[in-house]
């Protein structure tokens, strides 16, 4: 509280909760395969048991013969989509490549690639069946192993990926302070709790209604009409309810595409949950990432130079690109910088964005090595990166919107008690346990997209608002009730509904990216004041600001006032550079004698503008942070590369933090608003409530062993070797 | 024990191994079919109608009282208990997100104890009363443990909310949720995705210490 007062920033009220609470309490709020309809079958997979190479022979007959099965789809059987392809910004197709097609051809791409289609009248049914469909082989050599081709790595066309130069990044000749390490990112899968499900039903020859886990409503709309020929409209996509993603649903993904096909075959509503094993093979991963950071600084500290370097996975039918360098090249000021990224093609599935997309990877290495480099020359890492902060950012020369960095770092730094880490590593133990602390931080852009939201004011006094957004969990209904109350100041939140997830209501875009406060509250806030307006205009301008609207209409006698409202962020945005902040500070304790860590404390802070939904924006900070202790200390899918199959695929054995692994943490907010990005000075915070957290943890680590892990994660077995 | 299976070993040796009861059915059902009218029958197998008839006898008979509800059931018994109330029952609160009691979210009360429903085939709860989380509230009145879990935002998405919420009341009601650490240890078959974990330990405590009736 007494920094609060000394930085001047408002202290934060508890915030509503969530408006969908009471139905996620109950059972009663409805994800995708949860749907009833009339006829409903189920569709199960069959799945390739090679890697790589070609389908000789495929036996369905027992399949078919098998009770209650409608239908056995397969490459020789299955008909074509008119227009097989995903689309839809921003799932739109990577840089280079096509998405798989299913049941085309009899190529085998990659291990788990589903090779039949089993449509029967109960799961268990269409389960059963699937597990008698045969396939023989012919089999080529495969590769699933990155790190045996990361010689092969190229770089993907276009100018975002082009290595970037400013100054003189390889000149090392006259540098003082030089630091070189490698990272690794290993293989992390979203594994979000709900299983990727859709329920696809034609409703006539021309027309389809789909229940889906989709991340954007409007985006899968667009990729089904696409693929089927279709006019959007014919084509109805409800995501009411998301059960978690973290960006595994931001695609229109294969799998979809043939429930949808299947549907149409068998004229009957097709349901397909995948499996929980089919999630690593189907859905995308965050992708295996090498990468080099070179840093040259001078004796008291000052960055001289920087190159960054990453080398990633993609799969060998299509090119997946994310930002993995990019925060290199602003992230603190420095003259002499360099980044490269290249990606690598093995017989996998393609990957994907997840949480924190290519920074998450990126933060790792780059707020690792500054860790390095502090102990390196002996100067507190907050020390360092202070004396490194960015007033103006470097990579174009414009002014930050808002930029909060430093007060973000004092606050994580007193809260968590910074002034107790010892700048000696291995040098603090307690009861057995070595104790250690660290931090990182993370940075992503804040924007503001297009949306369009309709609002209306009903004749029983509810102000009904709608756009097609999704919720994924992290509150967007919540935050745009609140949104609305700030504009309708008279209006209880009770009295405000907020419509979402439907892709007959206005469109907004896919929920991801950590653009939706920002867009379609940006939208939702300029559509109430239209609102407003309009109500002011209906009664003269002369009245109070908080009219008694149910009686206004009644006496106009009109049922009801709406305006339906497109936003967007301004021009002078463009004059500006906008990113979010965040710092986490754990305290880890580490066995000496078995390298277990324990995280005993941990603080994030946000510096994300002004948080419209205090209680949910809480709830995101800290489940970022347990995303980021899962992908630092336990998470990474395991392949056995002689057969090009995970081994780990369940939760089981895909290790992501529990309740045991888990302790209070503490989320901060600078709270500060950045008008300029949009009318609520809110900006995005899902993705760095993950960035950096991973880095925070391997330097706690290393403070608390003396042991520095570059490759993630920091596994018992890496401590002790 | 050793004598039951040689008994198995005899007996199996007698049948063919592809499954036997099945191929009875359908050779008596459509032995049925053609002593009445040959056509029929031919259309019958065509149709597959021997494999209908022969999936009937292979349903068992099941009764079950669910959130209170006597149900008197037929299912195959393979069914899981997760997927009759999912798929036939339509209680869709009790949420599918692993199928090998890996992540809690399917979590039920058996005669008032906290099981996994996917590892449960549902012919084991015959007689049984079977309590999900439609079942938890009085009527409008929700239990305490729901109201808890809003007032601290103890979920994000809400898909490990069902198996959470009644794995947490019955961490309580076996008394293992006397301090954080071990409402942590005997909570952890329950996966939050989205990392609500301290915000539901915060649940789990007030309403272990407000003293309510769970």
């Amino acid at each position: 509280m007494k920094q609060q007062e000394l930085l001047n920033i408002p202290p934060l009220t508890e915030g509503i909760d969530r408006v969908d609470g009471r139905l996620k309490v109950t059972g009663a709020a409805k994800y995708a395969a949860e749907f009833e309809v009339p006829g409903m079958t189920y569709a199960v997979f069959a799945n390739s048991t090679i890697t790589k190479g070609t389908i000789k022979t495929i036996d369905t007959k027992a399949a078919e013969r098998a009770p209650g099965v409608l239908a056995v789809f397969t490459y020789l059987n299955a008909p074509k989509v008119p227009g097989y392809q995903t689309g839809g910004d921003p799932s739109k197709p990577p840089s280079g490549g096509g998405p798989l097609k299913l049941f085309v051809d009899n190529t085998v791409k990659y291990n788990g690639q589903p090779v039949a289609m089993v449509i029967a009248d109960s799961f268990e049914r269409a389960t059963y069946a699937a597990s008698l469909v045969k396939a023989e082989y012919t089999k080529e050599p495969h590769q699933t192993d990155t790190s045996k081709v990361l010689d092969k790595a190229a770089t993907p066309k276009g100018p975002r990926f082009a290595d970037y130069k400013r100054g003189t990044p390889d000149d090392w000749q006259s540098v003082p302070v030089k630091l070189e390490a490698e990272y690794v990112v290993p293989i992390d899968v979203h594994n979000p709790m709900e299983l990727s499900a859709i329920i696809a039903h034609w409703t006539a020859d021309d027309k389809l209604t789909v229940y889906d886990k989709t991340q954007g409503v409007k985006s899968t709309q667009n990729a089904i009409a696409q693929a089927f020929k279709l006019p959007p409209d014919n084509v109805q996509v409800t995501a009411k309810f998301v059960g978690g993603a973290f960006g595994n649903a931001l695609r229109t993904w294969p799998h979809e595409i043939a429930a949808v096909m299947a549907a149409k075959q068998v004229k009957r509503p097709v349901k397909l949950v995948l499996t929980r094993d089919m999630q690593f093979y189907t859905v995308g991963y965050r992708p295996y990432t090498w990468q080099k950071i070179n840093i040259g600084a001078t004796a008291d500290g000052k960055l001289t130079n920087l190159v960054h370097e990453a080398r990633a996975q993609t799969s060998s039918f299509e090119e997946f690109t994310e930002g993995t360098v990019n925060m290199t090249r602003f992230m603190y000021a420095c003259p002499n910088v360099g980044t490269i990224y290249k990606i690598t093609p093995v017989d996998v599935n393609t990957p994907t964005w997840m949480r924190g997309p290519g920074e998450a990877t990126g933060a790792f290495a780059l707020e690792c090595a500054i860790d390095e480099l502090a102990d390196k020359l002996n100067m507190d890492p907050i020390e360092l990166r202070v004396r490194n902060h960015a007033d103006t950012d470097p990579e174009n020369g414009k002014p930050f919107s808002t930029k909060y960095l430093k007060e973000a770092y004092q606050m994580g730094a007193d809260k968590i008690g910074w002034q107790n880490r010892k700048s000696k590593p291995r040098s603090v133990q307690e009861d057995g346990w070595l104790i250690g602390y660290g931090m990182g931080s993370g940075v992503f852009g804040a924007g503001r997209g297009r949306a369009t939201v309709k609002a209306t004011m009903q004749s029983d006094g509810v102000l009904l608002l709608q756009t097609s957004v999704t919720d994924i969990g992290v509150g967007t209904g919540t935050a745009m009730t609140q949104i609305a109350s700030e504009v309708f100041t008279g209006i209880p939140v009770s009295k405000i509904k907020f419509e979402l997830g439907d892709s007959s209501l206005p469109p907004s875009p896919t929920q991801g990216g950590s653009m939706i406060t920002s867009t379609v509250g940006g939208a939702v806030h300029d559509a109430c004041v239209a609102l407003k307006e309009k109500f002011q205009q209906l009664i003269g301008n002369g009245g109070t600001d908080k009219p008694d609207y149910i009686q206004v209409l009644k006496d106009k006698n009109i049922p009801q006032l709406d305006v339906t409202i497109t936003s967007s962020g301004n021009s002078e945005m463009r004059n500006f550079s906008s990113y979010s902040y965040s710092v986490h500070f754990v305290q880890v304790k580490v066995h000496p004698k078995t390298g277990v860590v324990r995280i005993n404390k941990v603080v994030s802070v946000a510096d994300s503008g002004h948080i419209v939904s205090p209680k949910t924006a809480r709830s995101q900070v800290i489940g970022g942070a347990i995303g980021g202790i899962g992908m630092a200390l336990m998470e990474e899918g395991v392949i056995d590369h002689r057969f090009g199959r995970y081994v780990n695929a369940d939760l089981a054995n895909y290790h992501v933090p529990v309740h045991a692994d888990i302790p209070h943490i503490e989320a901060l907010f600078v709270n500060k608003p950045d008008y300029k990005v949009n009318p609520m000075g809110a900006k995005g915070m899902g993705e760095i409530a993950l960035i950096g957290m991973s880095a925070a943890v391997a330097n706690a680590v290393y403070n608390a062993t003396g042991k520095r892990v570059r490759e993630l994660p920091i596994t018992p077995d890496k401590l002790l070797g | 024990m050793e004598d039951q299976n040689k008994g198995f070993e005899a007996e199996s040796n007698l049948q063919p191994k592809d499954n036997p009861r099945r191929d009875f059915l359908k050779k008596s059902s459509l032995l049925t079919a053609v002593a009445l009218t040959p056509a029929v029958a031919v259309k019958a197998a065509e149709n597959h109608l021997d494999e209908k008839v022969a999936a009937v006898f292979e349903k068992l008979s099941l009764d079950v009282t669910v959130n209170g509800v006597a149900h008197k059931l037929s299912v195959e018994p393979r069914v899981t208990l997760l997927d009759l109330l999912r798929e036939q029952l339509h209680l869709t609160g009790t949420k599918k997100g692993c199928d090998y009691g890996q992540c809690g979210a399917c979590t039920v009360h058996v005669d008032g104890h906290r099981v996994n429903s996917c590892l449960t085939l549902a012919m084991m709860v015959d007689g049984k009363k079977v309590i999900t989380i439609e079942g938890l509230a009085n009527g409008d009145e929700l239990h305490p443990m729901q109201e808890a879990f809003i007032k601290h935002d103890g979920f994000q998405c809400g898909y490990c909310t069902p198996g959470q919420i009644m794995s947490a009341v019955a961490c309580i009601r076996e008394g293992h949720a006397n301090s954080e650490a071990e409402i942590r240890e005997y909570m952890s078959g329950n996966i939050c995705r989205c990392g609500a974990y301290p915000n539901i330990v915060n649940a789990i405590q007030e309403v272990k210490n407000g003293g309510q009736k769970v």
